[in-house]
């Protein structure tokens, strides 16, 4: 289960997609760390927030035709390596696209998608039963697309 | 008055006929709806009202931090507690010093963000609010409802200067129980024919009548007039009885394509019309909310309006006609899955 305080800790990130920067080495992450694993103790309160702006290339790509839990609604979905303009790479659901559409290299961007919703009572579950937390997440579609 | 700043829409790219609605249950209940907007699966309320929001604040170069206010106005809002504004307003990155607030009134409460917007601009309260209508329509099977009902949002960026100006605005009320859905129940019930003559009729008309009446203004004055749209018949027949003509109705009238998207159903109408207008046009928009109440706005598009749709276009930020044109027709067993009519 994905509790509500992990789901608010996450929201900027997951939500408009904000990273951070090592003002040391100018090495871009996301999600955002404590610390540049470069510079290590040099980086310490050098991290500063920056906003990425979502767009990317398809990387590699797979299938799914037997889904994770809360995601049989999608199946069969595309999930994907998408490395972002600014250099990170994220995994995460091509939506909006067919099957043939998609293709290593094809340009992408961020929409706001539901992610999961949990079950009342902690436990994981197909399309919800409607008592628990919805979490919001991003995902791409082909750019051109929303 | 206040001004519309900018304006975006989202239509979601799943469609059905209602020809195939009516092969799976064996009657044609068509309203004329020809395909009606599906939302993915993991699409909602919230997600449509932020793609929405995130043209139309792409659209302007504008510090988010100037937009103090947000208000969605929907039928659909994902919690009944917890509101759908905080997590668009976050995902905008406009929190936390906002104004912010779910508006409910059946499919006028789009139109009502945008009165509580321009009202907190005049006042000097806020420089900037975002007012936005956004539905994923629910109905039941084997009913009128199914055969029209759609999904999308639009939203509105308001301001005390902007693209289109608020010459005027009217909201006309009653307690008329043509359309409702009580507490827990997954899909609403409605009226039948009583959803017309006393309900939608009524309340458009009178609400256009009063409009125009303190504006001194008459179906000629404007270009483009938009209505609510819950079926095709109610806006044509209320356009004409109020001495609009086809051609001012035709590039606001999307419910053939889309189908009736509730709160965002008099909204997307709107950007679509504001999409066709030149500077100097009016446009009259009318909402219609069961229960039940209209909004009716007297609409000036301005010159800033040419600088606007150059800056969105060469920003490639979809108009409402593309949204149309891009879909993907499904059939009814995977548009029953993808509207969580089967149990997992």
């Amino acid at each position: 289960m994905v509790g509500p305080s992990r789901i608010w800790r996450e929201a900027p990130s997951r939500y408009r997609f904000l990273g951070n920067r090592c003002t040391v080495c100018e090495e871009v992450y996301f999600p955002p760390r404590q610390i540049c694993p470069k510079c290590r103790r040099a980086s310490i309160g050098r991290m500063e927030p920056i906003q990425l702006s979502g767009n990317g290339e398809v990387v590699t790509y797979t299938v799914v035709y037997d889904p994770a839990v809360g995601h049989e609604l999608l199946t069969p979905y595309i999930l994907a390596i998408v490395k972002l303009d600014e250099g990170p790479r994220v995994t995460s659901q091509i939506v909006g696209a067919g099957l043939s559409e998609i293709m290593i290299g094809s340009r992408v961007k961020t929409v706001l998608r539901k992610l999961r919703e949990e079950k009342g009572g902690g436990e994981d579950g197909g399309s919800g039963d409607g008592s628990g937390v919805i979490t919001y997440g991003y995902k791409f579609v082909l750019d051109g697309q929303s | 008055m206040a001004s519309i700043v900018s304006y975006g829409s989202y239509i979601p790219r799943f469609r059905v006929e209602g020809g195939e609605i009516s092969r799976v249950w064996g009657r044609d209940l068509r309203v004329g709806v020809m395909t009606k907007a599906i939302p993915g699966p993991d699409e909602d309320t919230i997600t449509m009202a932020t793609e929405s929001a995130r043209n139309c604040l792409r659209s302007v170069d504008l510090d988010l931090g100037k937009v103090r206010a947000l208000y969605i106005g929907s039928e659909s809002h994902p919690y009944a507690v917890k509101p759908s504004g905080t997590v668009v307003a976050e995902a905008l990155g406009i929190t936390p010093d906002l104004y912010m607030a779910d508006l409910e009134f059946a499919c006028k409460a789009g139109s009502t963000a945008i009165i509580i917007c321009s009202s907190q601009v005049d006042s000097g309260l806020i420089e900037y609010g975002l007012a936005i209508g956004a539905d994923k329509a629910q109905s039941s099977t084997v009913d009128e409802l199914e055969f029209a009902t759609g999904s999308g949002a639009a939203s509105f960026l308001i301001g005390k200067k902007g693209i289109v100006d608020i010459e005027s605005m009217k909201s006309y009320t009653t307690d008329t129980p043509d359309f409702w859905r009580r507490d827990v129940q997954k899909y609403p019930s409605h009226g039948g024919r009583f959803t017309g003559e006393p309900a939608y009729f009524r309340h458009v008309t009178e609400c256009a009548e009063l409009l125009m009446s303190t504006m001194g203004t008459e179906a000629k004055d404007f270009k483009y007039a938009v209505f609510h749209q819950p079926n095709l018949k109610f806006p044509s027949s209320v356009g004409k009885k109020l001495g609009f003509k086809e051609e001012q109705l035709r590039p606001g009238l999307l419910v053939p394509e889309i189908g009736n998207a509730y709160a965002a159903s008099s909204l997307l109408g709107l950007t679509a019309a504001l999409d066709a207008s030149e500077p100097g046009d009016r446009v009259l928009l009318v909402s219609y909310g069961s229960g039940a109440g209209s909004d009716a706005f007297q609409l000036y598009v301005n010159d800033e309006i040419v600088k606007f749709r150059e800056v969105k276009n060469s920003r490639g930020i979809r108009n409402t006609s593309s949204y149309i044109e891009e879909k993907e027709v499904l059939d009814y067993s995977i548009y029953a899955k993808y509207s969580g009519r089967y149990r997992i």
